[in-house]
């Protein structure tokens, strides 16, 4: 018996996996071979997608990019000269200098196998929170330094803490899978590929804190991750694996301030994705006006690892006040595209130079985005940087949700900036002024400076408008934007029509 | 999710059916909106006033839900829908010429629709294919690496 995996993720989907699933399988009856093909999730190494993998004595090979012309090679006689042929996939170097901690099984094993979830060390964690109790299990996830995922960086631990010692008639565990950021795939390749695990999350969060009842708030631009997570949900509910505990997919509607988390909430709630001013904070004041933890995928996917193996144990990995691994997304222009997840303390150039390989096109690396549309541009000087979060921080930056959308030197940066300005004045939920009406004011502006209408005066102006909405505004959408727009102007004003000097007067 | 299935016709007791399978849920309307588009197409006027009285909000309340969100819409669509991602990363793989490429060719603005009807071209912002742009989704089903001939040929696809 034949042992083939492909994928049956998005990017596979995306990429004529169904076309080259068939192939296998008629290539094989043609053979008179006994296949079993089994659909993995992706292992992130998504320029070598579609990645056909066949298991054998020394391990599993992989071929990559696979097209239907390459199905009669795989079949041999010899594999180790297949055009796609890749060797060992663990040895494959993207691969192998990853740290996966939160990721372990993605790809290795089959979605919606429970008996290979647990024969990968699944429900290991959950079992470990039943026997210790709330108070230790929120005591463990605060010692590991976990930190969320989602964007803002608030200790996970001190969150579910809050939760659990908030007194109410019941509590509510909303897990935020609405993954706006352009350039990030995180929460849709562990949800294709390891649902089991966002689950157990989910549940462990429940066990802290005394909760009964979970959402997942999952984008309506992921419908087959919408699909595995149901089908894994009802699975694990069947095989009696959630004892006091129900979970329910709620699907967004194509809004991206609903990734905020107040908004996120009154979406649940069936109305308008508003922004709600805080405090009241959610883990006091949430769903329903319940207590209501609310915690990115990638947060909640991460408790099992740390109760199943100790707080130690991921502690040990990251530098300063950033604990841990953070599973980063190479997009955009990039030659090797993926999911890296690697514990903090590797620099920027690292990342997107010798794991990304540049760029895509081959041409010159202009600018680097980090942490999605409301994150700064960072230019080749600041390679150097450490990728955690104060060290971003501090260069005016933002890990986020671990996004990296390269652009060669064919971008224009004004451009970008003024996209900015239009994707928040698309996406605002309109309840405050700066955001609303700034990001407009903030096109225009731009569209000015494009133009070559007064631009020093206008650049000021921007400024000016940028820092209205820095200070006034009721989220980080309004209040983020400014980033990616300054950091373009300062770091890039010939595309501005502007002098260095002029541009750093602004 | 997929389009190329015509629509249901209307009929109020599907509205019933959909409300009374979601009703005693917690928060129940943006389920029901989603249903009801998948089964119509669209959302009319006649199905928010019928969703309002089954839950006995208003009108207003209703409406403002279903205008707040870029998914829903008030009017039908055209046979096919054809998303194409104008988010960053798309952005820096080349996507955003190779869309105004076409909807120059097919004469169109984004969110508009041929004139026989048969293809609606709408903007999205990411679909979390990132790493393997420029990408669009063709009624609900992903498309990754779209050249401009790969786009192309996808409509020709959607229009054949
Ligand atoms: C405009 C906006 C969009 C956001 N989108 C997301 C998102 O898609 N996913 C997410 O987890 N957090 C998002 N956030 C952050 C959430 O508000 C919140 O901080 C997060 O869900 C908390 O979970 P964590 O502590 O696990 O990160 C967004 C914030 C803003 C202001
Ligand atoms: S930016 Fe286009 S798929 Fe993410």
């Amino acid at each position: 018996m034949m042992r083939i995996y492909l994928p049956r993720d998005a990017t596979t989907l995306a990429l004529g996996g169904e076309a080259l699933a068939a192939a296998i399988q008629a290539e094989a009856a043609k053979r008179g071979v006994a296949v079993t093909l089994i659909r993995n999730g992706s292992r992130g190494l998504f320029w070598l997608e579609p990645l056909v993998e066949i298991e054998t004595p020394q391990g599993r090979l992989g071929f990559g990019p696979t097209q239907v012309e390459d199905v009669p090679g795989l079949f041999g006689p010899d594999l180790a000269r297949h055009p796609k042929a890749l060797g060992l996939v663990d040895q494959i170097p993207f691969l192998a200098r990853q740290t996966r901690l939160t990721f372990a099984r993605c790809g290795l094993t089959d979605p919606l196998s429970l008996a290979d979830y647990e024969a990968h060390g699944g429900f290991k964690g959950l079992a470990r929170a039943r026997e210790i109790g709330p108070a230790a299990v929120c005591a463990q996830i605060t010692a590991s330094g976990l930190r969320g995922r989602g964007g803002a960086g608030f200790p996970t631990g001190v969150k579910l803490e809050t939760v659990r010692k908030a007194e109410a008639d019941h509590k509510y565990i909303v897990c935020n899978a609405d993954e706006g950021d352009s350039g990030t795939f995180a929460d849709r390749l562990l949800i294709e590929a390891d649902p089991f695990c966002l689950i157990e999350g989910m549940a462990i969060a429940g066990q802290a804190v005394g909760a009964a009842r979970g959402y997942v708030y999952l984008r309506s631009e992921y419908p087959q991750a919408i699909e595995t997570l149901r089908a894994a949900i009802a699975l694990a509910e069947r095989a009696g694996q959630l004892p006091g505990f129900s979970l329910e997919v709620r699907v967004g509607a194509g809004a991206y301030v609903c990734g905020e988390e107040t908004a996120l909430l009154d979406s649940l709630e069936g109305k308008r994705g508003m922004v709600r001013a805080k405090p009241p904070i959610p883990a006091l004041h949430g769903l329903f006006g319940r207590p209501t933890v609310v915690n990115n995928v990638l947060s909640l996917a991460t408790l099992p690892f740390i109760m199943a193996e100790g707080a130690e144990a991921y502690a040990s990995f990251g530098t300063g006040r950033s604990r841990g691994t953070m599973p980063v997304q190479l997009a955009g222009n990039v030659r090797h595209g993926g999911l890296f997840e690697t514990a903090f303390g590797i620099t920027l150039g690292e990342l997107v130079e010798e794991i990304g390989g540049g760029t895509a096109s081959g041409r010159a690396l202009r600018a680097v985005q980090a942490g999605g549309p409301l994150g700064a541009y960072f230019a080749p000087h600041q390679f150097g940087t450490v990728y955690d979060y104060e060290a971003f921080a501090a260069q005016g930056g933002l890990i986020g949700h671990g996004g990296l959308v390269l652009f060669d030197d064919r971008v224009n940066m004004a451009r970008m900036a003024r996209f900015a300005m239009a994707f928040c004045a698309h996406e605002s939920c309109g309840k405050c002024t700066p955001c609303r009406l700034g990001s407009i004011r903030g096109a225009e502006v731009l569209d000015k400076i494009i133009r070559g209408e007064r631009r020093a005066e206008n650049a000021a102006l921007l400024e000016d408008l940028c820092e209205t909405m820095k200070f006034g505004s009721l989220c980080a959408l309004g209040g983020f934007t400014p980033y990616p727009v300054m950091s373009a102007l300062k770091l890039f004003p010939e595309d501005f029509g502007l002098t260095p000097h002029a541009a750093a007067l602004a | 999710m997929n389009q190329s299935t015509p629509p249901q016709d209307w009929d109020p007791s599907l509205v019933d059916d959909i409300v009374a399978r979601h009703k005693g849920t917690e928060g129940p309307l943006l389920p029901i909106l989603h249903d009801l588009q998948a089964a119509l197409g669209f959302i009319s006027e006649d199905a928010m006033h019928l969703v309002a009285q089954a839950l006995n909000v208003t009108r207003a309340d209703v409406y403002g839900v279903v205008s707040f969100y870029h998914d829903f819409r008030t009017a039908p669509p055209a046979r096919h829908v054809l998303k194409i991602c104008r988010a960053e990363a798309c952005q820096a793989m080349g996507g955003e010429a190779h869309a105004e490429a076409l909807l120059a060719r097919l004469g169109l603005g984004w969110g508009e629709a041929t004139a026989d009807g048969r293809l609606t071209v709408e903007p999205v912002y990411c679909l979390g294919l990132c790493a393997c742009g420029p990408n669009a989704m063709l009624d609900g089903a992903p498309r990754a690496r779209l050249s401009e001939a790969g786009l192309d040929a996808l409509v020709r696809e959607a229009l054949a």
